[in-house]
């Protein structure tokens, strides 16, 4: 029997503000955009409604569909990309090997930059006039070509991979975290087993870090809805439309093409996408507590 | 709560600081401006130089890139902090804000200087609204230039400027033979876009250019010009060396300057960038018309003035409005962003070749405007998108893309 606590005064009233911003500030806005994703508005927001034109608008741009499938195809190589290669980071460093905390710090670095910086350094690495082709042609493969940043069909894998650059040493972080909490009394009874160490990382460590790993993947999947500046920075959305995202799609029409009504309709249907994304697995964890404080 | 009240206290003093640099009498302006290349930040000093001469105090809010000034300066007017002037073309942009009433009129200031007679009556309707001078115009610049190394020409043996298409492809492939990157490229949506352009003037004129902008005409020869000029633009693209995408202007100018590549399509500012690196124009590069072309695309900058609600930027604003179409400033400015100046009653003499080339297409009327002029920044959008997927997509396909075209105006 949960025992029953009576409502503190002074700390509602100190959470008041808080409520006030959650609901102003963030439904408030929401409500708004909505609300505006419904009228013509251009520069201005007009209280002329035009039902789901805008809405129509949008799922007629092609550049709107690309976007869509570009951020897809980011997010899922991005996550897995970084969960992989973090942990597989993270078993190596558990290895006690020298200069652990030396090459922990070089992993976590990149994370630390803005993805601005990312962008840029790889635009400048991967440019084939300036970084990785010209180094190698110059010095005699003259028939060597990475040319990824401007190659229709390549371009968004070069965003993956600097965004997998960028992220696996968040993932590592965490990872090893989690690894350094698993008893060390497992290891001794798996070698005395004589199984081998790939075995013990796959079967007894990864297991037991699902919850770690499947916070990282929140952290890393949260991001990808919002990946807007390692685009402009990289490619601009470019060639054509094979980088174009969501985020970008609505700044521009929000700031560039001065069409508040046809942004707020991207963005309205970004948030419905989110929610529909996590909505089931909400009401999974409200079922699995329910069952719980049942037991 | 002792860090909340230091927060508190260093929050008054900072409003206390605006309060005293609010109350010195002296006009004093923000000017907010995309202008950060060599020449264009040089232009733009001309201005400052001569406002600060006549008492002004000038504050620079310079933003780099077009878009990234137009989305920080919307920001500022709609948070209700806007700056005392803004850089912007003449054009569909502003009417928006006019409309709105967040621009202060300048017409006192245009009555004083008798601006009606100084400029072109096209350009003279553009700045007004209602029946009042809202724009202060700066300067007008070509677009359609053929910009070429006289060095990379020399090297590829190319003696004389192509007048056709047919005679510019051949040029390129002796370039090409000679080893040189034949157009340096600038690959962001909106330089393409004006490649584009200058094509399709050369393939419709100056009539069938206004027909398809202005009129929206669908009729079966604009379809037909637009269907020519895409297949122009679609041969160019043999002729962009791999790191075109997403150059700037300025970097592929460049290319020029160092004789890297042979030739760039760009307007004419690009001339304040060879200005800077001491090229002259005539001796170490040249500019020509793009080939077939009988005229001009042209646009023009101008400063908006946003309305501040503060008696001391108002009358800064008046001050720069009187600054920058002082007649020895429309020439100073001209000469170093490489523009064309906008009043006709100037001294043309200074001008280069290039810019008298420009004043005497202006002068005969053999110009066109610029879509940013004639079209609303959605479909203005919507042209980039178009030029852009074309020739980033590789097709080839010019009849159905030229079909596609149309859709940009809906």
């Amino acid at each position: 029997m949960p025992i029953k606590r009576k409502p503190n005064l002074a700390a509602t009233i100190a959470l008041l503000p808080t409520w006030f911003a959650a609901v102003a500030v963030f439904i408030g806005t929401m409500a708004w955009s909505i609300r505006l994703s419904f009228t013509n508005s251009t520069l201005f927001p007009s209280s002329t409604y035009v039902g789901f034109a805008q809405y129509s608008k949008l799922f007629s741009s092609a550049k709107w569909l690309a976007s869509l499938q570009n951020v897809l195809i980011f997010g899922i190589l991005y996550v897995a990309g970084c969960l992989l290669l973090g942990f597989l980071l993270a078993a190596a460093l558990d290895r006690k090997i020298r200069f652990e905390s030396a090459f922990r710090t070089i992993f976590l670095y990149p994370y630390a930059m803005s993805f601005v910086v990312t962008g840029l350094i790889w635009q400048w690495m991967l440019n084939p006039t300036l970084g990785i082709q010209a180094s190698v042609r110059s010095l005699g493969w003259e028939s060597f070509v990475l040319d990824w940043v401007v190659n229709r069909d390549m371009a968004i894998y070069a965003l993956v991979l600097a965004g997998v650059w960028q992220g696996a040493g968040l993932v590592m972080v965490i990872a090893l975290a989690g690894m350094r909490g698993i008893e060390a009394e497992q290891w001794k009874a798996a070698r005395i087993d004589g199984i081998p160490v790939w075995r013990i990382y796959v079967s007894i460590i990864l297991p037991q870090l699902g919850p770690a790993l499947a916070a990282a993947g929140m952290l890393l999947a949260m991001g990808v809805i919002k990946t807007y500046d390692i685009v402009v920075a990289m490619t601009n959305g470019g060639p054509g439309n094979a980088t174009e995202v969501p985020a970008k799609f609505i700044m521009d029409n929000l700031f560039g093409r001065q069409n508040l009504g046809l942004a707020t309709a991207g963005a309205t249907v970004l948030v419905l996408g989110v929610v529909i994304a996590v909505a089931p697995f909400r009401y999974a964890m409200h079922m699995r507590a329910r069952a719980k404080g049942a037991a | 709560m002792k860090t909340m009240m230091k927060l508190f206290l260093a929050g008054v003093a900072f409003a206390g600081l605006f309060a005293a640099a609010q109350a010195e009498d002296k006009p004093t302006i923000e000017m907010m401006s995309s202008w950060t290349s060599g020449g264009e930040a040089a232009a733009l000093n001309v201005i400052k130089t001569e406002f600060e001469k006549r008492g002004g105090v000038w504050k620079d809010s310079s933003i780099a890139g077009f878009g990234a000034a137009d989305a920080a300066f919307q920001n500022r007017i709609v948070a209700g902090d806007a700056p005392g002037a803004k850089q912007g073309v003449i054009g569909l942009a502003a009417a928006d804000f006019v409309g709105q009433g967040l621009f202060n009129p300048i017409d006192d200031v245009a009555a004083a200087g008798k601006w009606a007679d100084a400029l072109p009556k096209s350009i003279h309707d553009l700045i007004s609204y209602d029946g009042k001078v809202y724009l202060a115009p700066t300067g007008a610049h070509g677009e359609s230039w053929v910009f070429y190394s006289k060095e990379a020409f020399g090297k590829a043996g190319i003696a004389e400027e192509p007048k056709s298409w047919d005679e510019f492809f051949a040029d390129l492939d002796k370039l090409k033979a000679a080893g040189i990157v034949p157009v340096a490229w600038g690959g962001q949506p909106w330089q393409q876009t004006k490649v584009f352009n200058m094509i399709l003037l050369s393939q419709v004129g100056t009539d069938g250019f206004l027909k398809i902008y202005v009129d929206k005409d669908k009729s079966e020869a604009s379809v037909e010009g637009v269907k020519k000029t895409l297949e122009i633009l679609g041969k160019l693209r043999g002729y962009v060396d791999a790191g075109a995408a997403g150059r700037n202007w300025n970097d592929a100018t460049a290319m020029l300057i160092t004789a890297k590549a042979g030739v760039q399509f760009m307007g004419d500012w690009a001339k304040g960038e060879f200005t800077v690196a001491g090229k002259e124009p005539g001796k170490d590069y040249g500019c020509m018309i793009a080939p077939e072309s009988k005229g001009m695309v042209y646009i023009a900058d101008s400063l908006w003035f946003p309305k501040t609600n503060n008696a001391a930027t108002d009358k800064a604003q008046k001050l720069l409005a009187e600054v920058v179409m002082d007649p020895a400033v429309q020439v100073e400015f001209a000469l170093k962003k490489g523009a064309i100046p906008m009043r006709s009653d100037v001294d043309k003499s200074k001008l280069d070749v290039c810019a008298k080339k420009g004043a005497e297409l202006m002068a005969a009327g053999a110009i066109v405007p610029d879509q940013a002029i004639v079209l609303t920044p959605q479909q203005v959008g919507a042209l980039d998108d178009f030029v852009d997927e074309y020739w980033s997509g590789g097709s080839n396909d010019a009849a159905s893309a030229a079909e596609n075209f149309f859709a940009v105006f809906e």
